[in-house]
């Protein structure tokens, strides 16, 4: 899990409005490796939908990236997605990286069965062969635990949202994408349809080589099924770590309050945070720090200067100027 | 523990159903429930499950086609209309959205001050303005002032809904239905807006029906109270929180609370589950014979199960459940003068 696939450099995007830009990404940086589970968790509006979108260029025209890079590598290639022409582009998405989005209702076309689905997905990535694509599309189907025969001639209103994201899974990796990247895979679904998605997920992960990318409010989904998990905030990573360091060692206050502000189901009632004030507005952020008005730890220099991320223990960094006392307080 | 609280609302045999393209639709199927004063009650279930049905109607804002909500032993669609306007207002409802329940158009104080003034719980524009402040204060939105003129596109989504739990209280209620009171509003606000409805039942003894999707939430809301798990319409357990939080008896709260993912890695990761026979959940327009959950049940009894619908029996103390097998293998405990499955009752 050393090779790395994709690295974002620096990557700012934002949005003009007419109160002023909505900067819903600022100077995020990560990796991802090989094989590996990266979770952005965050809450609405911290900017984490934007991120995904940037990361296969398909941002709503009103948007701005400032600056930044987005590097695949793949077969000792290097391509930064910003640069790509609008053909590479096309070939890029999909074949590299698969994204699924927000509401799997949305994504298919409503008058097409699932084959065709399949069928253009194939065509229009220069994958031929009807027989070849069915076959793939066939496994895939399995492999999410659909039953193909009652899917594959259906009508996307025919199906369950459950089913119905499950089928998008499947055709994100028709064409073996290196990425896939899973915009909030579980909302909205009933708790039993969202473990369903969760156990085929970790077995696809197991069966088939890619790299994962989710993005969630869902902190449950990331101690399920992520590796790393970065945690979002005003548009700007302010922790990421290994799984295990985020729940259990967390170093920003951010960080530390979310993480014990969602009750859980086993055992007794445990003692919740609350986090003060609301998350900020992306077009007036606050100075400084953009947590410190809601910050336990916040001291002057907060208020004054962002923190940058920084190394807090083994693969883990958090941007805080008061990491340690935040460490020592919990 | 027998509760001798008197209860305020009981749902007798309660059911709704619905036409839909000239079929039934059973949203709401034989619930009965008493839910005492003071009390939390949480009902849960998935999508579909009939429970936002159920909370209208104990909202009085559908009626039923079938069976009785009582309050205070009275038949409210048999009250006289001076009686019904006092049951109305002694039971409040707070919506999932409080995007949709506010009138955009009216300030904060417009919308608090209304049913004050028009209800003549304040005699005039001073004391409602007074009043106002202080309801204000009681969920937690300080210092009023500042927020008095406020329109609601100015507030965020969590102070919004304090403004909505504020205007359910301007009536003084009794009971207070919440329908998904918190789901809209991000994690980090959400348990301090619990823990301000929490408060208020303390302080004012507000008697709660919290309709949630989310049994952890349930859980953390109603720890003293009792939740009710609901599968297409019917009830199908009912027990004290903690007891069916940790022993759940009925095989659909089982799997449920199998299910849920937990934000802990360690508790999630290894959570034993319990696997479902299928995945599909059942339409409500054509619901299987016998126990609807008989199709996805991992203790489904061919004949048994798939012939008759299980009634809700009592299995334990305070602890009720609609399943064939799980009420005859606590009689059969019973009898055989095993322990059951459950843990010892209470003294």
């Amino acid at each position: 899990m050393t090779k790395t696939v994709l690295e974002v450099k620096n990557l700012w995007v934002e949005y003009p409005a007419r109160r002023g830009v909505v900067q819903a990404v600022r100077g995020v940086s990560f990796d991802l490796c090989q094989g590996e589970t990266l979770a952005f968790i965050g809450e609405s509006g911290s900017g984490k939908t934007t991120l995904g979108l940037a990361l296969v260029r398909l941002l709503p025209k009103s948007a701005r990236v400032r600056q930044g890079n987005i590097l695949f590598y793949q077969n000792g290639r290097v391509q930064d997605v910003l640069a790509l022409s609008q053909e590479d582009l096309r070939q890029f998405r999909w074949r590299d990286c698969a994204m699924v989005f927000q509401g799997a209702q949305n994504s298919f076309n409503p008058v097409l069965r699932v084959e065709s689905q399949f069928y253009d997905t194939a065509r229009a990535h220069g994958m031929t062969g009807t027989a070849h694509v069915k076959q793939r599309a066939i496994d895939l189907l399995r492999m999410v635990q659909l039953d193909p025969n009652r899917v594959f001639r259906s009508f996307p209103h025919e199906l369950s949202g459950g089913m119905r994201q499950r089928v998008l899974i499947a055709l994100g990796l028709l064409l073996q994408p290196q990425v896939i990247i899973l915009d909030e895979p579980t909302t909205a679904l009933d708790i039993l349809t969202q473990r369903s998605i969760i156990e085929v997920l970790r077995k696809l992960k197991k069966e088939l080589d890619f790299s994962l990318i989710f993005i969630s409010h869902d902190l449950s989904l990331a101690a399920e099924l992520a590796d790393r998990v970065a945690t979002v905030y005003a548009g700007t990573i302010v922790e990421i770590g290994g799984v295990y360091d985020i729940f259990e060692r967390a170093r920003h206050p951010y960080t530390q309050a979310l993480t014990h502000s969602v009750p859980t189901v086993t055992g007794d009632l445990r003692d919740l945070t609350s986090i003060p004030g609301s998350p900020p507005d992306l077009i007036v952020l606050p100075p400084g720090c953009a947590f410190h008005p809601r910050c336990p730890f916040a001291t002057q220099r907060c208020k004054e200067q962002e923190p940058p991320l920084e190394p807090v223990g083994e693969g883990q960094f958090a941007a805080c100027w008061n990491w340690r006392e935040a460490m020592n307080k919990t | 523990m027998p509760d001798k609280r008197q209860p305020v609302v009981e749902l007798v045999h309660l059911s709704r159903t619905f036409e839909q393209r000239g079929m039934l639709v059973k949203a709401v199927d034989d619930v009965t429930l008493a839910v005492n004063e003071g009390e939390v009650v949480c009902l849960v279930g998935e999508s579909g499950c009939g429970k936002t049905t159920t909370g209208k109607m104990i909202a009085g804002l559908i009626r039923p086609s079938g069976g009785e909500i009582r309050y205070n032993g009275q038949d409210i669609w048999r009250m006289d209309a001076a009686q019904f306007r006092k049951y109305r207002m002694a039971v409040q409802l707070i919506h999932q959205d409080p995007y949709a329940s506010l009138n955009p158009a009216h300030s904060v104080f417009r919308i608090l001050s209304a049913p004050l003034l028009e209800h003549k719980i304040a005699s005039n524009p001073q004391a409602a303005r007074d009043r106002v402040r202080e309801l204000l204060m009681m969920v937690d939105l300080t210092p009023p002032d500042d927020f008095l003129d406020k329109y609601p596109h100015q507030l965020s989504g969590g102070q919004r809904q304090r403004v909505s739990v504020a205007r359910a209280l301007t009536v003084v209620p009794s009971v207070i239905v919440a329908d998904e009171a918190v789901s809209m509003v991000d994690v980090s606000i959400r348990v301090s807006l619990l823990n301000t409805l929490r408060k208020l039942k303390e302080r004012l003894g507000v008697t709660y029906v919290f309709i949630t999707h989310d049994l952890a939430v349930a859980k953390h809301f109603a720890w003293e109270g009792r939740v009710a798990v609901m599968y297409l319409g019917r009830m199908v357990e009912v027990a004290h929180t903690p007891q069916l939080v940790n022993h759940p008896q009925h095989p659909y709260t089982q799997a449920l609370l199998s299910a849920i993912p937990e934000p802990d890695p360690r508790i999630t990761r290894t959570k034993e589950r319990v696997q479902l026979r299928s995945l599909d959940v059942p339409s409500l327009l054509n619901l299987p014979p016998g126990c609807s959950f008989h199709p996805r049940c991992p203790r489904f009894e061919a004949g048994l199960c798939d012939v008759m619908v299980p009634e809700l029996m009592e299995v334990g103390t305070a602890t009720r459940v609609a399943c064939h097998v799980v009420t005859r293998e606590a009689a059969h405990a019973l009898r055989d003068g095993h322990t059951t499955s459950l843990p010892p009752a209470a003294p």
